[in-house]
């Protein structure tokens, strides 16, 4: 964590991998709804643009001709930002993707508080609880550029319906070449003994920041990047809880039905240990700079420090 | 090609000998739509048994043409269908909506073969069928795509998104049928919700359109024929038709919607569609 840091936004390296994909299989194709250029599905349209569909501002119509794109033995990329992919077409993605389980990737972009300026109407902070709920459909939250690339290879390795979010934002790239993404498999960075911070996308800088700033203050905690939120790595969870007695999840969404739900759901029924979930508390965004947004919403590695110290304190009760 | 009179003859016999099936299973289920089966009958009769490309003994076979019943609540007709076309065996038929069934309230491409994709809730079929389009396109194959809507069912916005990207994309390979039965769960579309001048909004969303009569046998296959003649752009034909056709016990009841024949209104239609055998 102490070198100096390159920066990449997910959504970036999507179009790049997307791109590079696209080169190496013809049957990937590409779908958006007028919103290539910030999805960065520009980047595969030019460079195959036969491949490539914009359906105009229609999501749910995105959806369902992705679906057929799939039944017709392509592999559809669909990519909007995350609150029109998953809220404005949610029944697509339930009656015509998922339920008959087709193998359609959804690569949504500017989730999150850090889409900044556009405000609350355009700041998903619920799309991976709505993703989750749906049967065979697998949700994936990369960290960064690397992990990002390497979830494209994978999502188009596997076969069924996949959510993949991005983020509209330059952030650490935290990963080297030799880093290697497993659908539903969690990376352990840190161990740590004293509280486990279970973070996903942009939260696991934050998370490895706050545990150097615990690190000053004689605390180890362990920092673990989940960045597929289903299918959970539950052994990874159960082994955090455990190692070391707290968690705290920290996640740039709801703290209702994401990452913080998903892994209360584990530690409730298989590892009952304190729980601080680091999220947007029940609220929905609002305007400003993104990195005053992280601070306003509590999700900046200082809270995360707090949070840590707060489930320890419940653990020593 | 045209069909002489003995072709046409055989259709209609064939369509007539599914609405005896669809009563029969609607009857022993005692739940599903009949009267938007019934109207479709003639429809899916012509598609299945005079223009779709399928082998029922290979369901993906690559060659094959593509069927979508984007209205999936009318799935006895399209159960009945495939059965008749041996996707299925008609005795399975009586299994309609019982626990473990292949054949669901509404159609489930996971468990029944033949079903391109899953259906129920109205207005997503077309896009499905844009996407099948697209992928024949790309891969330079004849395959064609067809898909049945109700007309209650245009009331859906993502219909008309479907509708832009089908003519955008000259989707000339897909053909689109419109069950105009005029009525839906709440009573008449007119009243409901108005969707008339169906031909018009298709025509003026960049499709050829075609306005027939959906119960005349020789008029859908000239239609379906016609289809096919396109170039540069989708086909919408708009099938005028009677919602319960094939029984006075329901044609034109908005109450069969959603409801199943007794065993008297059963009796009744087999009655008038025996005798229906020698018209």
């Amino acid at each position: 964590m102490s070198q100096p840091q390159q920066k990449i936004a997910t959504r970036d390296a999507y179009g790049d991998a997307l791109a590079a994909l696209g080169k190496k299989r013809n049957d990937v194709v590409a779908l958006d709804a007028d919103l290539s250029g910030s999805t960065k599905t520009s980047k595969f349209a030019k460079a195959f643009p036969e491949r490539f569909f914009n359906v105009g501002i229609a999501e749910q119509d995105m959806m369902g001709t992705a679906a057929g794109l799939a039944i017709g033995g392509k592999i559809p990329f669909a990519s909007t930002f995350a609150v029109f992919a998953t809220g404005r077409a949610w029944e697509q993605i339930r009656q015509s993707i998922c339920y008959p389980n087709l193998n359609v990737k959804i690569v949504a972009s500017h989730a999150g508080v850090t889409v900044g300026e556009d405000g609350g109407s355009h700041q998903s902070l619920e799309d991976i609880a709505v993703m989750r709920v749906i049967p065979h459909m697998t949700v994936i939250v990369p960290a960064d550029g690397v992990e990002t690339a390497q979830v494209v290879e994978a999502v188009a390795e596997y076969k069924g319906p996949c959510y993949v979010r991005t983020g509209r934002n330059k952030v650490p790239v935290l990963y080297g070449a030799d880093y290697r993404f497993k659908i539903g498999k969690a990376h352990v960075h840190h161990e740590g003994k004293d509280c486990a911070i279970i973070a996903t996308g942009i939260m696991v800088a934050e998370a490895l920041k706050a545990r150097d700033l615990l690190a000053s203050e004689g605390i180890d905690a362990g920092v673990i990047n989940m960045s597929t939120i289903k299918p959970l790595d539950a052994e990874a969870v159960i082994a955090a809880a455990k190692r070391c007695g707290a968690v705290v999840t920290a996640e740039e969404h709801s703290i209702i039905g994401g990452l913080g739900g998903a892994v209360a759901e584990v530690l409730a029924e298989s590892a009952p240990v304190p729980l601080v979930r680091v999220g947007i508390k029940d609220q929905f965004g609002t305007s400003g700079d993104p990195d005053g947004l992280m601070a306003h919403y509590g999700l900046s590695a200082g809270n995360l420090r707090d949070s840590v110290k707060e489930a320890i304190k419940k653990k020593n009760k | 090609m045209a069909l002489n009179a003995e072709k046409i003859a055989e259709l209609k016999d064939r369509a007539r000998r599914i609405r005896i099936d669809i009563l029969k299973m609607l009857h022993g289920s005692g739940s599903g739509h009949t009267g938007g089966s019934l109207s479709a009958a003639d429809i899916l009769t012509a598609l299945y048994f005079f223009k779709l490309k399928y082998d029922p003994k290979n369901p993906t076979w690559k060659d094959r043409d593509y069927f979508i019943l984007s209205k999936g609540h009318a799935a006895p007709v399209l159960y009945t269908t495939l059965a008749h076309a041996g996707f299925l065996p008609t005795s399975e038929l009586c299994t309609l909506r019982k626990l473990g069934s292949r054949l669901q309230g509404h159609p489930d491409s996971k468990y029944l073969p033949g079903v391109e994709i899953s259906t129920g809730s109205l207005g997503q079929g077309l896009s499905v069928a844009c996407g099948i389009a697209l992928s024949q396109k790309l891969d330079k194959a004849p395959n064609r795509v067809y898909a049945v809507l109700g007309d209650g069912e245009l009331q859906e916005g993502q219909v008309w998104e479907a509708a832009m990207t089908a003519a955008h994309y000259k989707l000339d390979n897909l053909c689109v049928l419109v069950d105009n039965n005029g009525l839906q769960i709440d009573g008449p579309v007119a009243k409901v919700m108005g969707v008339e001048p169906i031909a018009d909004k298709w025509r003026s969303f960049g499709w050829d359109v075609q306005d027939i009569d959906g119960h005349d046998m020789a008029q859908i296959v000239a239609a379906l024929d016609k289809a096919e003649t396109v170039k540069g752009k989708p086909t919408a034909v708009v099938c005028r038709t009677v919602k319960g056709k094939g029984s006075k016990c329901f044609e034109g009841k908005v109450e069969f919607h959603g409801a199943t024949p007794n065993a008297d209104e059963l009796a009744t239609a087999l009655k008038e569609l025996d005798e229906a055998v020698c018209k």
